[in-house]
Order: C-alpha cells, then structure tokens, then sequence
C-alpha cells in the first residue's frame, strides 16, 4: 500500500517535471546558447583542416562532442526532443481543462466578476431613460449576445466575446510539432544530391551530398539549353537552363528553370545551382610564325600533337581551364597546351578563348590562339527530394496563425450592474480578461466614459 | 537631389527629433516634446519618401528591384521601422520620454548607414538568387520584428531605471510610465516582434526552399536568427513562472536585442550566405 503510494508520487512527480514551463524556460535557454557554438565552429569540414586550426587536444574534445556537426549530433537531437515531449505533455496537462471552458456555454458568475480586478462605478439620475438601449449601443461589439438577469432591485447585462481564442497557444505549440516532425520525415525519406548535364545530354544518376554514392531515379533528365545573362556592370543577372524529362527515352515535359523557380517532377526538385563549360572536342588553332608572317591552322582535339610548318616545333593540347588566373585575375575559359621546339625544354602555352593576343606576351617564335571552338555549356543542378516538406509548411501556418490569436486576441468578459437606488442609479461596470489586463482596464474606462458622455447629451 | 542626398538630410532631422525628446524628458517642458513628435513624423515621412525614390531609381538604372538588399538599405528600411512603431506607442500610450529613449537608436541606425565610409550607398543590380518576392516580404517582416524588439530594448532600460526607485525620489524618473506599465508594454512590443521574427524566420525559409531546395540549412545568419527567437521564446514563457518577474525580463529582452544585433550585423564576421552586410 504504502510503497504503491510512493512509486504514484514518483510518476506524478515526473509527470509534473515534463509538464513544467521551468523545464521549457531552461531548454529553450539552453538550445540558444549551444546553438551558438555551431555559428563559431565551421560545420562538416574536412577533419584535416579541423586538426590544423584546432590542434590535437581541442580536435579530440570538439570531435567526442560532435561540435563538427553538431546540429545532428545526439544531444542537439535530444534537447529538441526534449522540448516536443515537454509540449506534448504540458498540453495533455491543460488542455482538457481549457477545452471545457472554450467548449462550454458563458455562465453568470457574479462573484467572479465582483473579484476582477478591472472595475468602476458610476452614478446616474434614475430619470434617465433607455439606459437598456444605451448599455447595448456601448457593449456591442465588445460581446457576441448580451443577456440580462434580474434579481430585486438589481438587474445585470453581461456578455462575452473570443472564448475560442484560448486555443490559441496550444495552435502554437502543435506547430512546433509540426515542425519538428516534418524535418524528421524529410530527414529519414529525403535526398539532397547533384548533377551536372552537359548540353544535349541526358542523365538518370544523381550524386548524394552525404554519402557520396550514386542515387538512380526512375527517368531521365536532358538538359536542352543552358544560358547566362548580365547587367550593363557585368555582374550576371540570370541563369536559365531548359529541362526535358524523359520517361523511357520520351519526352513528357520540357520547362526552363532560373534560379528561384525550380522544376518538381513525381516530388523531386531540380534547381539551378552552377555551371560550366565543357572544352569542345574539336577545335581550330592558329599558329602565327613570327619570322615568316605566314598564318597556319590545325585541327586538334585535347591530348592530341600536331606538328608546326617552318620546324617551329609540336604542340598538344593538355587541359582546359573554366577559370584560368593570370596574375591573380580570371581571364575565363582557356586550353593549355605544350608547346615543343627542338632541343628546348617544353614550354606551357595558355590560350584564352576570349583574347586572342595572348601568347604575343610570350615573345616566342610563334604566336598560338584558338581559332574556332565549339564549348558547350553544362548546367549544374541540385536535385532534392523532402516529402516532410508539407508538414512543415502546414507547421509554419499553424504557428503564424496561432501567433496572432494568442497575442492579439483574449477572452473577455464584460458585465453592467444597474441598481436603483432613490434618485440615482448605481452602476458597476466589470471586465474580465484571460489576457492584457491594461487594455481591459482602458476598455472599462471607456464604457464608463462612453455612459457619461451620453448621460450629458440628453 | 537625389534619394541619398534626401536621406542624409533625414538623418539630421531624425538627430533633432531624438535631441528634443531628450530635452523634453530632461527639463520637463511641454513644447520641446511637441515639437519633437512633429520632427519625428517629418523624418519618418522623409525617411519614407527616400526609400521609394531609390526605388524609383533603381527602375531608372534599369534594375527595378526593392530597395532591399543591402546593408546601406536594410539600415535606412530599419530607421523607417523603429521611427513608425514608436510613434505609433506614443499615440497610444501618451509617454515621450519613451522616445528619448528609442529616437536616439533611428537616428544611430541611419546615421550609421549614412554617414559611415564604409557603407556605399549605390544601388547596385541583384543576384539571381535575390530575385524572389519572398526576398521582400522576408526582410520588411523581419526588420519590423527588428524595430519592435529595439523599442523593446529602451523599454527595458527604462524599466531597469524605473525598479531603483520605486519609491518616487528621483525626479527625472517621476514622468516615465509606471514599473509595472513598463513591464507590460515592453511584453506587448516582444509579443509583436516575436510574431514579425517568426513570419521573417518563416519566409526566409520558404525563400530558401524554393531557390536551394532546402528551407533550413543551419547557415550562421539562420541560425543567429533561430538563437534570437528562442531567447524571446524563452522570455514569453518565463514570463509565467515564479521569480521571474520584472528585472529578469527585462534583462532577458536585452538579451534577445544583443542577438538580434549579432544577427544583423555580427553574422558577417562569421562565414555565410547572407548579403546584408557585405559592404
Ligand atoms: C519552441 C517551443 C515553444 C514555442 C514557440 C512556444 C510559444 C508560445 C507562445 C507564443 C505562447 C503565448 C505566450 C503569450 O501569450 O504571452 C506560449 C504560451 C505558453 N506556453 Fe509555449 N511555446 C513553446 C514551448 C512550450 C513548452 C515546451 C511548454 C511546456 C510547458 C509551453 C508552455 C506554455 C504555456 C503553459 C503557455 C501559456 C498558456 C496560456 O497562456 O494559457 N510552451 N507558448
């Protein structure tokens, strides 16, 4: 008997414990300043950079405690968690007794509006007539119906309005569960991967950032065009690639996407991410002799030797570079190549496409540009797919909705004691409200200075 | 004259406005008051007009985008805000030592986006990943969150002073609002803020999503802004246990401002995505 009694104190102790606004106020303290840590801390870098700027003994402790990563990581995971059964059961713990008041009918308790603390007394002639219709012209709008009860000399007019609005904060609450439920979905049924598409080409595997490993989907994506425009500075100003999906080979639906407007397809997403340019398979090059004048072309593919008129020597293309630096600049797409002469050392040539002068620099006896190229494009895509998507949306709903009806909206309750008393009528205005009391108390000033200012005109 | 010559005018008459109002407050006078509310509603005008001639502007340049997107105009956008809700306090609670206390922090941010050098004032085209209306209404709820949690702050420190002496003595303190009309309005201007931070936090993520395919991404200046929310989370709900009335939350609603302003401005130290700031 005794020891039952105990082990019920226990779990109501706990109970008490996951339903307290203490346990809330200290989570959510404790989530901001830990959150802090992964701001100062880079996240998911290469472990070898972490050991450089950390040193051995600081990389061990951040990396036992997960700091590297540390959003995912076990006890970030469990302090949210914490706060979800937190809320779950400190609803479990009103609700019901919120539901019976929002759910019941107004019931006239006088003794509850004698102890508000919102209150004031007036004095008016009993000569003044239609008080009745006046007291409504003043309560309407602050209630839904007003009713009257009588009793001996006294009568009250009461009413009420926004009893619904109690629900409010446990809106609020379920949209955090919400949230955190749809980012759990998402986390378990989700991918995140890239693809780059060469121009005219079509592809069915994507990498996944994560693991790494390759993800097959079930159609095809072609990339049809790729295309970047600039403003008058030069900075660009849109990037646009045109998608074909393919299923089993035909075209179903063809759609250009730019970089806030992605395509969705069967629930995955493609956006535009990146870009590059592919180094055309064929190209021309110029060679210009500078002792004979003489202009000469070839046709060269990458990895490829050809050999120069007049013995100026051999020349194979070895790279191409979407980003190539000359003295610190970018100078855009451009082949390397290697230029031999007899009994010289291989010299390294780079030939950007869009300055045709650039090898002059070198003062070599010949002067090498790239005459004709055909550089394709390739257009980069992120490729995600988060089915928990839509219950975090229906989440961010719920918390703006719940927002605004649990700030902004109250319970009241307005009562007007009208009591004859000889010459005069006593009256005795009351307010109660579940919430902002100061605006209560205004609200109750202006009825009574709404009574007074209509006492005077008549 | 053009939308940043306006804007340095304003940032003069928002220096007037926050003058009277602290000489209103000090010695006591009734006209100085008056005439700082008038100033102020000049420079929230001018302030306004400013904004939408960059707009106006930016069409001109052929960019036509909302003045939006970088540091020298979330600041100018922000005086706007600040200058707005507190007027909008003082309509209804009848106080202006409230805006010896706010009008001083309007004119720092304009100030700072005018007249630091290292802030540039030209309107400059957008990146594809900016071009969203997400983008805007992302960035105006938060910065009207931003100017309620500001006002919030001089409430607080209001308040801070007010608790020492309850008792009446100090004379400088007799026509601020009440300890406990204080304590109040600083809870209503955090329940409006907390509100525009979540539609901001809420937009922001909704822009994320449709240009990177992911709404949350732990990127600092989210983050920042996550840890921002959860202090005021933590004040409305502190709010209702014991022995943690008045000063405490007061202290914890400057808390939340210091990490609004890490989020503003402070982010840019860390790495990130974000472009306000970027100078
Ligand atoms: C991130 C999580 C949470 C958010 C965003 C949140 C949000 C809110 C909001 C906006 C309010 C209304 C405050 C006001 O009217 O001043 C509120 C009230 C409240 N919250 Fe939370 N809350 C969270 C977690 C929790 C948890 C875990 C508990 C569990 C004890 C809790 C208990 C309460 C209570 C008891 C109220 C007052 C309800 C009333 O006025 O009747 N909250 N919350």
């Amino acid at each position: 008997m005794n020891s039952k009694q105990q082990s019920s104190f226990t779990l109501n102790d706990i109970f008490s414990f996951f339903a307290s606004v203490r346990l809330t106020v200290i989570v959510l303290l404790t989530l901001a300043v830990t959150s802090v840590i992964g701001t100062l801390i880079p996240q998911n870098q290469a472990h070898e950079d972490y050991f450089d700027a950390y040193g051995e003994v600081l990389y061990r402790l951040f990396s036992v405690l997960d700091f590297f990563d540390m959003y995912r990581s076990w006890w970030f995971q469990f302090l949210l968690l914490l706060l979800v059964i937190n809320i779950i059961v400190c609803s479990f713990d009103r609700f019901p007794a919120a539901w019976k008041i929002i759910s019941g009918s107004p019931v006239f308790q006088l003794s509850r509006f004698q102890k508000s603390s919102c209150q004031r007394k007036i004095s008016i002639p009993s000569s003044f007539d239609n008080l009745q219709t006046h007291i409504e012209k003043t309560l309407s709008g602050k209630t839904k119906k007003i009713q009257i009860e009588h009793e001996g000399e006294r009568y009250w007019m009461w009413g009420e309005k926004g009893r619904w609005t109690r629900i409010g904060v446990y809106i609020v609450h379920l949209s955090v569960v919400f949230l955190l439920a749809g980012g759990l979905i998402g986390s378990f049924f989700g991918f995140d991967g890239a693809v780059n598409i060469p121009e005219g080409e079509a592809v069915r595997n994507i990498r996944l950032f994560n693991s790494g490993k390759l993800l097959g989907l079930d159609f095809e994506v072609r990339c049809d065009k790729f295309s970047i425009s600039f403003y008058e500075t030069g900075a660009p100003s849109e990037y646009r690639s045109t998608l074909t999906i393919l299923e089993e080979g035909i075209p179903v639906l063809t759609r250009d996407i730019i970089v806030n407007d992605p395509l969705s397809y069967k629930g995955i997403n493609f956006f535009q991410s990146s870009y590059g340019t592919l180094p055309s398979q064929n190209l021309i090059l110029s060679f210009r002799s500078t002792a004979s004048g003489m202009e000469y072309r070839e046709k060269i593919s990458p990895g490829q030797t050809v050999t120069i008129p007049e013995g100026l020597g051999t020349f194979m293309i070895k790279a191409f570079n979407q980003d190539q630096k000359f003295m610190g600049r970018s100078i855009g797409n451009a082949f390397v190549g290697t230029l031999t002469t007899n009994g010289n050392e291989p010299v390294e040539v780079i030939l950007p496409i869009k300055f045709p002068n650039f090898d002059k620099m070198r003062k070599g006896d010949v002067i090498v540009s790239v005459a004709e190229s055909e550089n394709r494009y390739y257009t980069g895509l992120q490729v995600t797919s988060d089915p928990g998507v839509w219950v975090v949306y229906t989440g961010f709903i719920l918390m703006i909705a719940g927002c605004i009806v649990a700030f902004f909206m109250s319970h009241q309750q307005f009562c007007i004691e009208i009591k004859a008393d000889g010459a005069s009528s006593a009256i005795s205005i009351y307010g109660i409200a579940n919430k902002n009391k100061i605006a209560m108390k205004r609200k109750i000033d202006m009825i009574a200075e709404d009574l007074i200012k209509s006492l005077r005109q008549l | 004259m053009n939308s940043s010559g306006i804007l340095s005018v304003v940032t003069f008459v928002y220096g007037i406005a926050a003058f009277l109002y602290l000489v209103s407050w000090i010695f006591k006078k009734k006209t100085p008051g008056r005439l700082a509310t008038w100033t102020a509603y000049a420079a929230l005008i001018g302030n306004i007009t400013g904004i939408g001639m960059r707009w106006a502007e930016s069409y001109q340049l052929g960019y036509g985008r909302a003045p939006l997107s970088n540091l020298y105009e979330s600041l100018i956008f922000f005086s706007a805000m600040i200058a707005a809700v507190y007027l909008f306090v003082e309509k209804k609670y009848h106080n202006r030592v409230i805006g010896a206390f706010t009008m001083p922090l309007a004119f720092l941010a304009i100030a700072y986006a005018s007249l630091s050098p290292s802030i540039s004032d030209r309107i400059q085209p957008l990146l594809p990943a900016l071009k969203s209306n997400w983008l805007i209404v992302h960035v105006v709820t938060c910065f009207i969150g931003y100017a309620a949690f500001t006002i919030a702050f001089g409430i607080s420190i209001m308040y801070l002073i007010k608790e020492r002496d309850l008792a009446g003595k100090n004379a400088f303190l007799d026509q601020f609002l009440t300890a406990p009309e204080l304590d109040e309005l600083n809870y209503q201007m955090i329940m409006f803020g907390f509100l525009f931070l979540s539609v901001g936090i809420i937009t922001g993520a909704v822009w994320a999503n449709s240009a990177w395919g992911r709404y949350w991404g732990w990127d600092p200046k989210e983050t920042w802004s996550l840890i921002t929310w959860f202090v005021y989370a933590t004040l409305l709900h502190a709010r209702m246990t014991r022995g943690w009335h008045g000063r405490k939350i007061a202290y914890l609603s400057v808390a939340g401002f210091a990490a609004m302003l890490f989020t503003y401005f402070g982010v840019n130290l860390l790495p990130g995505l974000h472009s306000y700031g970027a100078m």
